[in-house]
């Protein structure tokens, strides 16, 4: 029988070594992840932008690439739509998992107050969003914009892309969804997803209507404002359809979305007429 | 020593299957074979941790005081799962995300403990590192014949590349989507069991 001090002694012992073993670990390889974690976020948003093709897998510096040279970055203010006026560095840190969370950056949800948030099943809203805006010659060519909202086990996380009107969906993906595989799970089907592109976000109110109905909804041009139902997953549907009300109604990035299409490309129109 | 070598390295395949004869770490057995390529993974980490566990715990069996042996061993499981679970963030980040929290579960995967008990506190460092190897290949041989059959029959699917049409693709295949939900690892490891019985009646248990 060893003696107590033996005993504790041998406990601490394992202990530190055990510390630095994982310590060590985790600090030597922090500098990859975070790498990790930034790439996919980059991937995802070049999929739901169109610049790269579902499951294609590139060399980090073409994706880095084409990130840089297309898709520009901006930080919302989402009550006023405005751009928040940040430094590099700042832009290149500013989280929007990290914006949800802390106090400053964010809000809690009241049910009277924020009914669309409430629907969507989130506790806490954020104040300021990233967006991202896909350029073209110069000329902001699609919007990108963060959705989240609960489905029928999890949070369901994910971009939305919208043509430069504003109002035309481009394309949609979830990053990270906890929902029953074959099922709700299949909001990562790209038959699914292939759905959504020409859709239309709004009403002819200028409210949102896009949704995910029960059964087929059928063409483009027959139900613009419709979106097949997944067979088996009608809550994990309505997760879709109020997180959507959400994130492009007025507590979301609604009085952001004003600065698009509406009346400047009337304008254009207008003027086109004219000159011809 | 030669024939106690094999002996420990390839009874666990078959013979003395920690999944099959021990059923031991079927949880994670049923979350991370819905596919074959997250089940791989799964295994090499799991083999991983079983090697180093069993033979760090092996080298200081004869200092660790009986009375805190559970704890120490636990210390040590939980440390290299945890440096396992960084090292795939690192290297194999979309792995990893799919796994998620399963890496870590491992520190609970009874076989891992289970081997650091029975077998690496009574043999030396050389035999303990064969045997976490065997009883590492044991769980995946498990797990690799599950997710084979899960992905195929599931989604159609083998390493993600289509081998039956599907019929919402105007294939001819419908998937089964009972095989990507947990239930049926649970009939497939029972028919894993049921066959490996029937080969060697000598594991049925007595009533």
């Amino acid at each position: 029988m060893q003696s107590n001090a033996y005993i504790i002694g041998f406990a601490a012992a394992v202990c530190a070594v055990c510390g630095v073993v994982v310590s060590g670990s985790a600090v030597s390889l922090k500098e990859r992840q975070e790498i990790n974690a930034k790439l996919d976020v980059q991937k995802k948003v070049l999929t739901v932008a169109g610049l790269m093709a579902e499951g294609e897998s590139l060399e980090r510096a073409e994706i880095e690439k084409r990130f840089g040279e297309r898709i520009k970055q901006r930080v919302v203010s989402l009550d006023s739509g405005e751009y928040v006026e940040l430094s590099d560095e700042e832009l290149a840190a500013f989280a929007n998992e990290a914006a949800f969370s802390a106090p400053e950056t964010s809000y809690a949800v009241d049910a009277a107050k924020h009914p669309a948030a409430k629907k969507a099943q989130l506790t806490r809203m954020p104040k300021r969003m990233k967006v991202y805006e896909v350029m073209a010659d110069g000329a902001v060519d699609k919007i990108i914009l963060p959705i989240r909202g609960k489905g029928l086990w999890s949070t369901m996380k994910g971009f939305i892309a919208l043509k430069s009107d504003a109002k035309t969906i481009a394309g949609i993906t979830y990053y990270s969804h906890g929902e029953t595989p074959g099922l709700g799970g299949e909001v990562d089907n790209p038959g699914w997803k292939a759905l959504w592109p020409g859709r239309k976000a709004y009403g002819e109110g200028g409210d949102v209507a896009i949704k995910v109905i029960k059964g087929k909804a059928g063409s483009v041009d027959k139900a613009p404002h419709e979106i097949d139902g997944l067979s088996g997953a009608t809550l994990t549907s309505n997760g879709v359809t109020n997180m959507l009300q959400l994130w492009l109604g007025a507590e979301g990035f609604k009085p952001y979305l004003k600065r698009f299409g509406g009346d400047k490309q009337q304008a254009a129109a207008a003027a086109a007429a004219q000159a011809g | 020593m030669a024939a106690k070598t094999r002996e420990v390295l390839l009874d666990p395949l078959f013979n003395n299957n920690p999944i099959g004869l021990q059923v031991l770490g079927i949880c994670s057995a049923l979350a991370v074979t819905t596919k074959l390529e997250t089940s791989i993974v799964m295994s090499i980490a799991v083999i991983a941790v079983l090697v180093c566990s069993n033979v760090a715990v092996s080298v200081i069996r004869n200092f660790i005081p009986p009375s805190i042996r559970i704890i120490v061993q636990l210390t040590i499981i939980a440390s290299l799962v945890i440096v396992t679970d960084q090292i795939l963030k690192a290297f194999v980040y979309d792995i990893a995300k799919q796994l998620s929290v399963f890496v870590g579960l491992i520190i609970t995967n009874c076989i891992v403990m289970g081997r650091a008990e029975a077998f690496a506190m009574q043999n030396p460092p050389m035999l303990s590192a064969i045997d976490g190897v065997g009883n590492g290949l044991g769980y995946s041989l498990v797990l690799l014949l599950v997710g084979f059959a899960r992905e195929l029959f599931g989604s159609g699917k083998i390493f993600g590349i289509q081998i039956f049409s599907l019929a919402t693709e105007g294939g001819w295949y419908t998937p089964n989507g009972l095989m990507v939900l947990a239930p049926a690892a649970f009939f497939l490891i029972a028919m894993f069991i049921w066959v490996v019985r029937v080969w060697k009646p000598e594991q049925i248990e007595a009533d």
